[in-house]
């Protein structure tokens, strides 16, 4: 596979490795006290754990996975608002397969279908507007999770609905932004950061300007970074250096596909159908300013918020567990298996948290990757 | 919210709407080109691009130039890894 | 010579009373199972079939017996349909065992309102299947239940083969050192079943694996016959079969990925979806361990035959991480294959 094969080649990663080490070197860090990286995005923990990156980059690194996984950070009032809406007899719920297994209240999205609620797994939203298309007579909801990756492609959807007069389709628009937690974290006196990896696909959308005022104000060293294996190592050569070399500025390692100043029809159309929400809530997080968006109020017939009377600020919310460590794992205060629940009461099959189903989820990743068994062997 | 995958567009298939059909390693997929079409590259421009796909849309098209570039730098590392690998190696040796 | 009556079932459409016991039934199970499948050792058409087991079971042979109930959608799909997977299905779980595969039962449970013709077309492609891996259907049953209660068509087979005398093949005696060998590229059936449901409007031009195994397991035991143990990967992919064996066994396995045979457009339909490719389902592909010393000649043997022609090692048995399965990344670090709980589903995270 042409522009991914390329950047997975272990001959490059041992030329990387080389580099890492030196570089390393001439920081300050050691086996104990290791640089403390953060990859943001979910996409990239799920890379690392793949590939193996972090048993193969040296001990003074330590990967902290970030809150960027949009299921992870996703409240479970908002599951149950998906399956409240979803359980209108005249509604076809669409919804991405990441969303499907969360736990919301008293049920998932995929035991709510297995009850009969008409739940569809789609790949793009354009497939649901196609469903829309295709069943005038019922009433199809999307359900619109992530980032700013994401959210050009639900505004053109909402965009083409309204240009052919679809009215039977709206979205459940939970989209979230990045910048917003990274200053959260940034802000918070627990955290010790040294350095950032930042989201490569985001970053296609907004540009890296977004993440001037990480280097800027806070003085921490960000290296925007694709996502195959290759990408990510050449990433943390890069914030490494930074450090050595004293400097914290915004670097770009995905050249090949982020532009400086992101892509102009894609912030367009997000601006078109979007505006920002004053606050948001987050999983584990709590509710941070200004780091969601709404519908316009123009396009209200295609905003199941209005629709069906669902969403943030609705309802009162629904606290986790109190044995759940689900925010501290997703600020990277802790790792996964510190969590009391993990492997035992919290599991793929049974999970308490988001972060045990996303498949980006620092949790899922861990029992997966990593392997629950192997870890316990390890804890004996 | 990050899955993304190269892929190469073979075919317009309305280019009001725009829509095309992207390859993915022998899978095809219609994809909007909406994020890649603007008043230099139109629609029929984009056969044979790189671009990079998410769920359904074309959101950039690959810079070759830099890929090639970044592939050299560290290829370049790689090789003098290697070689610093093999001194190393017959340092050591008896 | 049995009396068979045939041509006397007009209607186009199943009802219940195609199911009732009476007439429409046995007109039913006369005009499309017995005329499709209709061979010596089916006998009377008694209640049961009656097979002569006296010489294949001399010297210390076994009976090896096994079911398998088969519920895919859709029903038809590129590369197969339910009918062969459910003959090769057992099939390939007898001869896994070093058994040869002799004889099936077929029961079925229709829903009303299914076409005859597709009933047929179904059993003729089972007759046909059965024909391709030299086994006979010698009994069934059917019933048909209301609408709604069954997804069209549910099929039910059993099998019975014999496992030659001083033959045993078990997990139990894999053991450290030990090559693990597959016959065939990965994902295909997986990748196929979710393309052809639709929802994810991919195109490409992968079909279904689905093919009958024992001649190449035949080829295979002659070449490596100190072969320890075999399954045949189904859902879950060859995760479940590996990480099912490492436990029984008590070893580690340890798969290189390099190694694994697939094709590029399975690979790029995975990275598309988010997928991975070792819990994609397969229906043709044999997970065997095979002492060091045979693997090689086990590997030429498969590639002699059609369904072996991409056959490889993919990894090695050790002592360390007793029901451990990991896996050297093509990258250079390594990575636990865990059992996956519950489907994978399409991502976009």
């Amino acid at each position: 596979m042409k522009y991914a094969h390329e950047f997975r080649d272990p001959v490059l990663a041992q030329g990387l490795l080389g580099q890492i080490r030196e570089a390393v070197a001439r920081t300050s860090a050691t086996v104990s006290q290791p640089l403390n990286i953060m990859e943001v995005c979910g996409g990239h923990t799920h890379a690392i754990f793949r590939y193996g990156l972090h048993e193969m980059v040296p001990g003074e690194i330590e990967f902290i996975h970030g809150p960027g996984c949009p299921v992870c950070v996703l409240p479970m009032g908002r599951v149950d608002d998906c399956i409240e809406i979803a359980e209108h007899p005249q509604v076809i719920f669409t919804t991405f397969g990441d969303a499907m297994r969360v736990p919301g209240t008293k049920k998932s999205m995929l035991q709510a279908k297995a009850e009969g609620a008409d739940i569809r797994l789609v790949y793009s939203p354009l497939d649901a507007l196609a469903i829309a298309r295709s069943n005038p007579d019922r009433e199809v909801v999307f359900f619109a999770l992530g980032f700013e990756t994401t959210m050009p492609s639900t505004a053109l959807t909402v965009l083409q609905a309204v240009k052919e007069g679809i009215r039977n389709f709206s979205l459940f628009c939970n989209h979230i932004t990045v910048p917003q937690p990274i200053k959260a974290l940034l802000d918070d006196p627990d955290m010790r950061l040294d350095g950032f990896i930042g989201p490569g696909h985001v970053s296609m959308v907004v540009g890296t300007r977004p993440y001037d005022f990480i280097a800027r104000d806070y003085g921490k060293p960000i290296v925007v970074s694709g996502f195959e294996p290759i990408d990510l190592l050449q990433s943390v050569l890069m914030v490494v250096t930074q450090i050595a070399e004293g400097r914290a500025e915004v670097e770009n390692q995905y050249g090949r596909i982020v532009p400086r100043d992101g892509n102009r029809q894609a912030l367009a159309a997000i601006d078109a159908v979007f505006e920002p929400r004053e606050k948001f809530e987050w999983r584990g997080l709590g509710e941070i300013d200004a780091s969601g968006v709404k519908m316009r109020p123009a396009f209200a017939a295609w905003d199941a918020e209005q629709k069906f009377d669902v969403g943030y600020g609705k309802r009162r919310e629904v606290a986790d567990p109190l044995d759940a460590r689900c925010g501290d794992v997703l600020k990277g205060q802790i790792k996964p298996i510190a969590c009391p629940l993990f492997g035992s009461i919290c599991n793929p099959e049974t999970p308490v948290g988001a972060l045990m189903v996303s498949s980006e989820g620092a949790c899922a990743a861990y029992h997966q990757y990593v392997g629950a068994r192997a870890r316990e062997a390890q804890a004996v | 919210m990050c899955l993304g995958v190269p892929g190469q567009i073979v075919e317009i298939v309305d280019p009001e709407l725009l829509i095309a059909v992207a390859d993915v390693a022998g899978v095809r997929r219609k994809v909007n080109i909406t994020c890649i079409v603007n008043d230099e590259h139109k629609a029929d421009d984009c056969i044979g691009d790189w671009v990079l796909i998410h769920v359904g849309f074309a959101m950039a098209r690959i810079d070759e130039a830099e890929a090639a570039k970044t592939l050299k730098v560290l290829t370049t590392m790689g090789e003098l890894q290697a070689e610093l690998m093999a001194m190393q190696n017959s340092a050591e040796a008896p | 010579m049995p009396f068979r009556r045939s041509g006397r079932l007009k209607a186009k459409t199943i009802t219940l009373a195609h199911g009732g016991g009476g007439k429409a039934m046995r007109d039913l199970i006369d005009d499309v199972f017995i005329a499709a499948f209709d061979n010596p050792a089916m006998g009377e058409m008694e209640d049961q079939a009656r097979l002569d087991v006296g010489d294949l079971i001399a010297g210390g042979g076994r009976l090896a017996f096994t079911t398998d109930s088969f519920v895919v959608d859709p029903l038809v799909f590129p590369g197969g349909d339910i009918g062969k997977l459910s003959v090769w299905g057992t099939v390939n779980d007898l001869a896994v065992g070093g058994a040869r595969p002799l004889w099936l039962s077929a029961a079925f449970i229709i829903e009303e309102g299914v076409e005859v013709e597709f009933l047929r077309t179904i059993a003729i492609s089972m007759r046909t299947a059965a024909d391709a891996a030299g086994v006979a259907i010698v009994t069934g049953d059917t019933k048909v239940v209301e609408r709604g209660s069954a997804d069209k068509l549910f099929i039910t087979t059993a099998g019975i083969g014999v496992i030659p005398p001083g033959l045993d093949l078990s997990a139990r005696h894999i053991r450290p050192g030990d090559r693990v060998l597959v016959n065939a590229s990965l994902g295909e059936h997986g990748a196929a079943i979710l393309a052809a449901r639709g929802e994810i409007e991919l195109e490409m031009a992968v079909t279904s694996d689905c093919r009958p195994l024992n001649g190449l397991i035949d080829l295979l035991l002659a070449a490596a016959p100190a072969t320890r143990a075999m399954r045949d990967a189904t859902r879950g992919g060859i995760a479940a079969v590996l990480n099912e064996m490492a436990v029984a066994a008590g070893v580690g396995v340890v798969l290189e990925e390099a190694a694994l045979p697939m094709r590029t457009d399975v690979g790029g339909f995975c990275e598309i979806l988010g997928l991975d490719p070792l819990y994609l389902a397969n229906e043709g592909v044999l997970v065997a361990f095979v002492p060091e010393e045979q693997a090689d000649r086990a590997v030429a043997a498969m590639r002699g035959h059609p369904f072996g022609e991409a056959a490889a090692i993919i990894g090695s048995v050790t002592a360390a991480r007793p029901g451990v399965v990991s896996m050297n990344t093509m990258f250079g670090g390594s990575r636990i294959v865990d059992m996956l709980i519950g489907e994978q589903l399409p991502r976009i995270c």
